[in-house]
């Protein structure tokens, strides 16, 4: 298997209806630690990370993994910021990227039977993953993403309408998955997850990447005033 | 009036006593289409997924006439299978005309588009939700076609079902193809028609019955499944 990393965008660029989105962007991000994006609402945050998984069509620019595309698209997963039920239970909905890769049946039912445990979604699994709960939704989908073991995940907001428990829950998870060398690349709007989780910390600012630093060095003092506005809560120009 | 009330009391007997001249003309309805609601199906409903998840370049043209041909009057594809199969025409040596056959031909032309329009409708919206999921999990173009028409199967049981109402209830082109053959190619409908014209209210009445109860079933079979779809059952 060849290395993944570095990824590197050269002036990426995602425009819609002749307004630009993301870019132009540079960025090379190696394989080791976490990612962590952050910026306000509308900063194009999403954008980036669907851009990067590369299920947004990029208007410009090049986006170029360590390995083929084809490799690389097939060993990464992405978290949506509003996850995807599809229309079966909550043990099929979690089978069912093993069932795409070949996997029998009975065999993704029973590795997805123990993840759903995981995340305490154990005695639900014959219930209508459309029934379930916003925050059960969430653990639905980051079990779901994590069931092939994927070398890359993306995480948009994955804790988003989440409580306190269940948060540390699904921390404790990714912390795993990243000491197993999983590569998380994640976008959140709090700052203390930001804190726990950040290897290195991606500061959007109008769809640009205003500041990209090490964790520690980023929460110490952001090198910008928008991201010393955006840290302190206030209104980010 | 007298005759009507009269023909509604023979009409009650034909079906408690189970008329055989009934009971054949039902089966045979049944069997014709059924049978074209089968070949229907497994033509138009992965059609329908496939219109939901490709991006080609006739697409929109291709929907629009699928939707133009759901307004086709079945006479008329009555007398166009009646020339292809007529005689001297380019199907003429298979001898199919005036047979069952020829009248499940006939319905699945008339009911394809109806069951395609009705499951791209649905499947469209399925497929605006999955769209980022499935492809961010690398879904083939398969794989995509085989989840839509899973989790949306029970969407596509009501476009089939309106298909078969359609189809049971159609006169014209069963009419002009299948001839009205007595124990052969008479189904409800035309016996309805021929009858009626003969003055026999009562054979009337009572295959109207059928045909009135098989709606009503059907119908009640698509809100039971809009209901269960709703409540997020399935
Ligand atoms: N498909 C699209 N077509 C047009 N505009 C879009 C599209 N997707 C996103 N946008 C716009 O791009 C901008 C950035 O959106 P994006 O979802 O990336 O923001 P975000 O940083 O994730 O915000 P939030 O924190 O609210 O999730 C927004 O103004 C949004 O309206
Ligand atoms: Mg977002």
């Amino acid at each position: 298997m060849r290395e993944m990393f570095p990824l590197v965008a050269k002036d990426a660029l995602v425009r819609r209806n002749g307004r630009v989105l993301v870019g132009p962007i540079d960025l090379q991000l190696e394989g080791k630690g976490t990612t962590i994006v952050i910026g306000p609402n509308g900063a194009g945050k999403t954008t980036l990370l669907k851009m990067l998984h590369g299920i947004m069509r990029m208007n410009g620019g090049s986006l170029d993994w360590g390995c083929a595309r084809e490799e690389a698209q097939r060993r990464q997963a992405f978290v949506f910021q509003s996850p995807v039920m599809m229309r079966r239970s909550v043990v099929d909905n979690i089978a069912y990227p093993l069932q795409l890769a070949g996997t029998a049946r009975k065999d993704a039912r029973a590795q997805a039977a123990d993840w759903a445990a995981r995340i305490s979604l154990g005695d639900a699994l014959d219930r209508p993953a459309t029934r379930l709960s916003g925050g059960e939704r969430q653990k639905l989908a980051l079990a779901r993403a994590l069931i092939r073991k994927p070398d890359v995940l993306f995480l948009d907001e994955p804790c988003a309408s989440l409580d306190g428990r269940a948060t540390r829950e699904i921390e404790d998870i990714l912390k795993q998955a990243a000491a197993e060398g999983t590569r998380l690349i994640m976008s959140t709007h709090n700052m203390g997850q930001a804190q726990r989780l950040a290897d290195e910390v991606l500061f959007v600012l109008h769809g640009r990447i205003h500041e990209f630093s090490p964790a520690a060095a980023f929460f110490a003092g952001p090198q910008t005033s928008q991201a010393q506005a955006f840290l302190n809560g206030d209104i980010v120009e | 009036m007298s005759d009507l009330l009269e023909g509604m009391v023979q009409a009650f007997w034909l079906l408690v006593t189970l008329d055989s001249d009934l009971v054949e003309i039902t089966l045979r309805s049944l069997q014709v289409t059924l049978t074209a609601l089968i070949i229907a199906s497994v033509i138009a409903l992965p059609m329908a997924a496939l219109l939901s998840v490709r991006r080609f370049r006739m697409r929109r043209a291709t929907i629009a006439v699928l939707n133009a041909l759901m307004g086709l009057p079945p006479v008329v594809v009555g007398l166009i299978v009646y020339v292809f199969l007529s005689r001297s025409g380019p199907f003429g040596v298979f001898g199919l005309l005036f047979t069952p056959t020829a009248m499940i031909i006939a319905q699945v032309i008339i009911i394809v588009p109806l069951i395609a329009s009705i499951a791209h409708q649905s499947l469209r919206e399925l497929w605006s939700d999955y769209h980022d999921l499935l492809i961010s999990m690398n879904a083939t173009q398969v794989q995509r076609i085989q989840a839509l028409l899973w989790d949306g199967r029970r969407a596509l049981l009501t476009a089939a079902l309106a298909g078969f109402g359609r189809a049971i209830g159609e006169v014209g082109a069963i009419m002009v193809v299948g001839g009205n053959i007595d124990h052969a190619t008479r189904v409800l409908t035309t016996a309805i028609a021929l009858e009626t014209g003969k003055g026999d209210f009562a054979m009337a009445l009572g295959l109207g019955f059928v045909l009135i109860a098989l709606a009503i079933a059907v119908n009640l079979a698509i809100h039971w499944l809009g209901h269960t779809e709703r409540e997020g059952r399935w």
